[in-house]
Protein backbone atom coordinates (compact mmCIF):
# COMPACT_ATOMS: atom_id res chain seq x y z
CA UNK A 1 0.00 0.00 0.00
CA UNK A 2 1.38 3.07 -0.74
CA UNK A 3 1.80 5.70 1.76
CA UNK A 4 0.60 9.26 0.70
CA UNK A 5 -0.13 12.73 2.82
CA UNK A 6 -2.73 11.33 3.78
CA UNK A 7 -1.19 8.92 5.93
CA UNK A 8 0.33 11.20 7.87
CA UNK A 9 -2.01 13.75 8.37
CA UNK A 10 -4.46 10.96 9.67
CA UNK A 11 -1.08 10.17 11.86
CA UNK A 12 -0.87 13.86 13.15
CA UNK A 13 -4.33 14.82 13.32
CA UNK A 14 -4.61 11.55 15.74
CA UNK A 15 -1.71 12.88 17.85
CA UNK A 16 -3.01 16.09 17.83
CA UNK A 17 -6.42 14.57 19.48
CA UNK A 18 -4.37 12.20 22.02
CA UNK A 19 -2.91 15.88 23.36
CA UNK A 20 -6.01 17.50 23.42
CA UNK A 21 -7.60 14.54 25.44
CA UNK A 22 -4.91 14.34 28.34
CA UNK A 23 -4.76 17.93 28.37
CA UNK A 24 -8.52 17.97 29.13
CA UNK A 25 -8.83 14.95 31.67
CA UNK A 26 -5.73 15.67 33.47
CA UNK A 27 -5.45 18.24 36.42
CA UNK A 28 -1.83 17.77 37.27
CA UNK A 29 0.18 20.21 35.84
CA UNK A 30 3.12 18.48 34.61
CA UNK A 31 1.13 16.17 32.65
CA UNK A 32 -0.74 18.77 31.11
CA UNK A 33 2.61 20.57 29.74
CA UNK A 34 3.44 16.69 28.57
CA UNK A 35 0.29 16.93 26.44
CA UNK A 36 1.20 20.72 25.18
CA UNK A 37 4.44 18.83 23.97
CA UNK A 38 2.69 15.94 21.74
CA UNK A 39 0.24 18.85 20.61
CA UNK A 40 3.20 20.64 18.91
CA UNK A 41 4.25 17.50 17.83
CA UNK A 42 1.45 16.47 15.82
CA UNK A 43 2.07 20.44 13.90
CA UNK A 44 5.49 19.36 13.81
CA UNK A 45 4.57 16.81 11.45
CA UNK A 46 2.10 18.59 9.50
CA UNK A 47 4.45 21.08 8.12
CA UNK A 48 7.30 18.11 7.35
CA UNK A 49 4.22 16.35 5.43
CA UNK A 50 3.46 19.32 3.28
CA UNK A 51 6.60 21.04 2.36
CA UNK A 52 7.77 16.71 1.72
CA UNK A 53 4.38 16.34 -0.51
CA UNK A 54 2.99 19.41 -1.80
CA UNK A 55 6.21 21.80 -2.23
CA UNK A 56 8.93 19.66 -3.01
CA UNK A 57 11.43 22.31 -4.13
CA UNK A 58 11.12 24.77 -0.93
CA UNK A 59 12.71 24.27 2.65
CA UNK A 60 10.05 26.62 4.06
CA UNK A 61 8.25 23.71 5.99
CA UNK A 62 12.00 22.57 7.73
CA UNK A 63 12.37 26.16 8.78
CA UNK A 64 8.88 26.55 10.66
CA UNK A 65 9.66 23.09 12.56
CA UNK A 66 13.09 24.45 13.51
CA UNK A 67 11.60 27.23 14.95
CA UNK A 68 8.79 25.53 16.41
CA UNK A 69 11.21 23.25 18.13
CA UNK A 70 13.25 26.41 19.48
CA UNK A 71 9.61 27.95 20.41
CA UNK A 72 8.71 24.48 22.57
CA UNK A 73 11.71 24.41 24.29
CA UNK A 74 11.76 27.80 25.64
CA UNK A 75 8.06 27.46 26.38
CA UNK A 76 8.72 24.19 28.31
CA UNK A 77 11.50 25.81 30.55
CA UNK A 78 9.30 28.74 31.27
CA UNK A 79 6.43 26.47 32.46
CA UNK A 80 8.67 24.34 34.09
CA UNK A 81 10.00 27.31 36.04
CA UNK A 82 6.58 28.91 36.64
CA UNK A 83 5.80 25.13 38.45
CA UNK A 84 8.52 24.94 40.79
CA UNK A 85 8.03 28.65 42.07
CA UNK A 86 4.18 27.39 42.22
CA UNK A 87 5.33 24.35 44.29
CA UNK A 88 7.55 26.36 46.40
CA UNK A 89 4.45 28.55 47.56
CA UNK A 90 1.58 25.91 47.51
CA UNK A 91 3.40 22.80 47.99
CA UNK A 92 1.15 21.29 45.48
CA UNK A 93 0.95 21.05 41.37
CA UNK A 94 -2.61 20.46 41.03
CA UNK A 95 -4.58 23.17 38.94
CA UNK A 96 -7.58 22.75 41.31
CA UNK A 97 -5.41 24.47 44.44
CA UNK A 98 -4.02 27.07 42.25
CA UNK A 99 -7.53 29.34 42.14
CA UNK A 100 -6.07 32.67 44.03
CA UNK A 101 -6.57 34.12 40.65
CA UNK A 102 -10.49 33.66 40.28
CA UNK A 103 -12.41 36.76 40.43
CA UNK B 1 7.63 0.48 7.87
CA UNK B 2 5.77 3.30 8.26
CA UNK B 3 2.33 1.55 9.64
CA UNK B 4 4.63 0.55 12.58
CA UNK B 5 6.31 3.27 13.33
CA UNK B 6 3.15 5.29 13.36
CA UNK B 7 1.24 2.63 15.31
CA UNK B 8 4.28 2.85 17.83
CA UNK B 9 3.92 6.26 17.99
CA UNK B 10 0.69 6.50 18.31
CA UNK B 11 -0.24 3.58 20.93
CA UNK B 12 2.97 5.56 23.45
CA UNK B 13 1.24 8.65 23.26
CA UNK B 14 -1.76 7.66 24.56
CA UNK B 15 -0.60 5.81 27.01
CA UNK B 16 1.38 8.34 28.37
CA UNK B 17 -2.33 10.51 28.85
CA UNK B 18 -3.50 8.24 30.26
CA UNK B 19 -1.27 6.11 32.68
CA UNK B 20 -1.94 6.91 36.15
CA UNK B 21 1.77 6.86 37.56
CA UNK B 22 3.24 10.49 36.13
CA UNK B 23 7.20 8.82 35.95
CA UNK B 24 5.66 6.02 33.37
CA UNK B 25 3.76 9.21 31.67
CA UNK B 26 7.20 11.29 31.05
CA UNK B 27 9.36 7.93 29.74
CA UNK B 28 6.39 7.07 27.52
CA UNK B 29 6.25 10.45 26.29
CA UNK B 30 9.90 9.87 25.34
CA UNK B 31 9.13 7.05 23.40
CA UNK B 32 6.03 8.92 21.77
CA UNK B 33 8.86 11.45 20.71
CA UNK B 34 11.18 8.96 19.48
CA UNK B 35 8.76 7.77 17.02
CA UNK B 36 7.85 11.18 15.48
CA UNK B 37 11.82 11.22 15.02
CA UNK B 38 11.58 7.63 13.64
CA UNK B 39 8.50 9.26 10.90
CA UNK B 40 11.06 11.83 10.28
CA UNK B 41 13.73 9.26 9.52
CA UNK B 42 11.32 7.53 7.33
CA UNK B 43 10.81 10.61 5.20
CA UNK B 44 14.59 11.12 4.88
CA UNK B 45 14.26 14.25 7.11
CA UNK B 46 17.47 13.54 8.65
CA UNK B 47 18.04 16.62 10.04
CA UNK B 48 15.13 17.30 11.45
CA UNK B 49 15.01 13.86 13.24
CA UNK B 50 18.31 14.56 14.67
CA UNK B 51 17.27 17.93 15.80
CA UNK B 52 14.20 15.86 17.00
CA UNK B 53 15.68 13.41 19.19
CA UNK B 54 18.81 16.47 20.33
CA UNK B 55 16.14 18.62 21.88
CA UNK B 56 12.89 16.84 22.85
CA UNK B 57 14.36 13.34 23.77
CA UNK B 58 17.53 15.00 25.21
CA UNK B 59 16.42 18.21 26.69
CA UNK B 60 12.21 18.83 27.31
CA UNK B 61 11.58 15.22 28.37
CA UNK B 62 14.53 15.23 30.66
CA UNK B 63 13.58 18.63 31.94
CA UNK B 64 10.04 17.23 32.74
CA UNK B 65 11.64 14.53 34.42
CA UNK B 66 13.59 16.58 36.66
CA UNK B 67 10.97 18.93 37.66
CA UNK B 68 8.87 15.69 38.24
CA UNK B 69 11.91 14.29 40.90
CA UNK B 70 11.41 17.95 42.55
CA UNK B 71 8.07 17.92 42.98
CA UNK B 72 6.57 14.64 43.44
CA UNK B 73 6.41 11.54 45.12
CA UNK B 74 7.33 9.50 41.94
CA UNK B 75 5.62 5.79 43.16
CA UNK B 76 2.19 7.42 44.10
CA UNK B 77 -0.44 6.75 41.61
CA UNK B 78 -2.19 9.78 40.52
CA UNK B 79 -5.56 10.43 41.53
CA UNK B 80 -8.28 9.23 38.74
CA UNK B 81 -9.68 12.38 36.75
CA UNK B 82 -13.76 12.01 37.48
CA UNK B 83 -15.56 9.81 35.43
CA UNK B 84 -18.10 12.79 33.64
CA UNK B 85 -14.93 14.37 32.46
CA UNK B 86 -13.29 11.69 30.75
CA UNK B 87 -16.49 10.64 29.17
CA UNK B 88 -17.01 14.39 27.81
CA UNK B 89 -13.67 14.70 26.84
CA UNK B 90 -13.86 11.13 25.36
CA UNK B 91 -17.11 12.00 23.74
CA UNK B 92 -15.53 16.03 22.57
CA UNK B 93 -12.23 14.48 21.35
CA UNK B 94 -13.71 11.92 19.21
CA UNK B 95 -15.99 13.96 17.14
CA UNK B 96 -13.60 17.09 16.66
CA UNK B 97 -11.02 13.91 15.49
CA UNK B 98 -13.94 12.65 12.99
CA UNK B 99 -14.63 15.95 11.61
CA UNK B 100 -10.88 16.89 10.35
CA UNK B 101 -10.41 13.57 9.29
CA UNK B 102 -13.30 13.73 6.74
CA UNK B 103 -12.41 17.07 5.51
CA UNK B 104 -9.08 15.48 5.37
CA UNK B 105 -10.47 12.63 3.58
CA UNK B 106 -12.21 14.21 0.96
CA UNK B 107 -9.93 16.75 0.03
CA UNK B 108 -7.88 15.94 -2.97
CA UNK B 109 -4.57 17.25 -2.89
CA UNK B 110 -3.54 18.61 -6.28
CA UNK B 111 0.12 19.17 -7.73
CA UNK B 112 1.97 16.31 -5.53
CA UNK B 113 5.65 16.45 -6.25
CA UNK B 114 8.36 14.40 -4.51
CA UNK B 115 10.90 16.51 -2.78
CA UNK B 116 14.10 17.41 -5.45
CA UNK B 117 15.98 19.52 -2.72
CA UNK B 118 18.84 17.71 -1.58
CA UNK B 119 18.17 18.13 1.98
CA UNK B 120 21.35 18.11 3.74
CA UNK B 121 22.79 20.81 6.84
CA UNK B 122 24.66 22.60 3.71
CA UNK B 123 21.45 23.73 2.15
CA UNK B 124 19.75 24.31 4.98
CA UNK B 125 22.52 26.83 6.91
CA UNK B 126 23.08 28.69 3.76
CA UNK B 127 19.35 29.09 3.08
CA UNK B 128 18.42 29.99 6.34
CA UNK B 129 21.02 32.57 6.97
CA UNK B 130 20.91 34.29 3.39
CA UNK B 131 19.30 37.36 3.14
CA UNK B 132 17.76 37.10 -0.03
CA UNK B 133 14.89 35.39 -1.94
CA UNK B 134 14.05 32.96 0.76
CA UNK B 135 16.19 33.52 3.47
CA UNK B 136 14.80 33.41 6.77
CA UNK B 137 17.62 35.51 9.14
CA UNK B 138 15.09 37.74 9.99
CA UNK B 139 12.89 34.69 12.26
CA UNK B 140 16.04 33.36 13.06
CA UNK B 141 17.70 35.99 14.99
CA UNK B 142 13.79 36.89 16.75
CA UNK B 143 13.84 33.34 17.90
CA UNK B 144 17.53 33.75 19.42
CA UNK B 145 16.11 37.13 21.29
CA UNK B 146 13.28 35.12 22.48
CA UNK B 147 15.62 31.63 23.59
CA UNK B 148 17.75 34.37 25.55
CA UNK B 149 14.52 36.62 26.66
CA UNK B 150 13.18 33.06 28.00
CA UNK B 151 16.32 32.30 29.63
CA UNK B 152 16.42 35.56 31.96
CA UNK B 153 12.95 34.63 32.63
CA UNK B 154 13.31 31.45 34.44
CA UNK B 155 16.14 32.64 36.74
CA UNK B 156 13.92 35.41 37.39
CA UNK B 157 10.80 33.19 37.96
CA UNK B 158 12.76 30.34 39.52
CA UNK B 159 14.97 32.79 42.19
CA UNK B 160 14.79 32.44 45.77
CA UNK B 161 13.06 35.08 46.80
CA UNK B 162 15.05 36.88 49.20
CA UNK B 163 12.39 38.10 52.05
CA UNK B 164 11.82 41.49 52.59
CA UNK B 165 13.38 42.55 56.25
CA UNK B 166 16.63 40.54 55.23
CA UNK B 167 16.79 43.31 52.25
CA UNK B 168 15.89 46.13 54.82
CA UNK B 169 19.21 45.06 57.05
CA UNK B 170 21.48 44.85 54.43
CA UNK B 171 20.37 48.11 53.14
CA UNK B 172 21.12 49.23 56.78
CA UNK B 173 24.31 47.66 57.27
CA UNK B 174 25.77 48.59 53.70
CA UNK B 175 24.84 52.42 54.93
CA UNK B 176 26.34 52.16 58.67
CA UNK B 177 29.33 50.71 56.97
Amino acid sequence: MEVGLTHLLFVSTALFFIGVFGFLTRRNMITMLMSIELILNSVNINFIAFNKYLYGGNLDGVFFTLFLIAIAAAEAAVAIAIIINLYRSHSSIDIENADEMKF
Amino acid sequence: MFFLIAAFTLITALMSVTEKKIFRAAIYLLFSMMGVAGIYFWLNYDFIAAVQIIVYVGGIVVLIIFSIFLTQQVGRAMEKPKRLRVSFSLLAVLFAFAFCFIIIWQNEFTNVEESSVELTANTIGEQLLSLTGHGYILPFEVVSMLLLAAMVGCIVIALKQVPVTVLKKEKQNSTLS
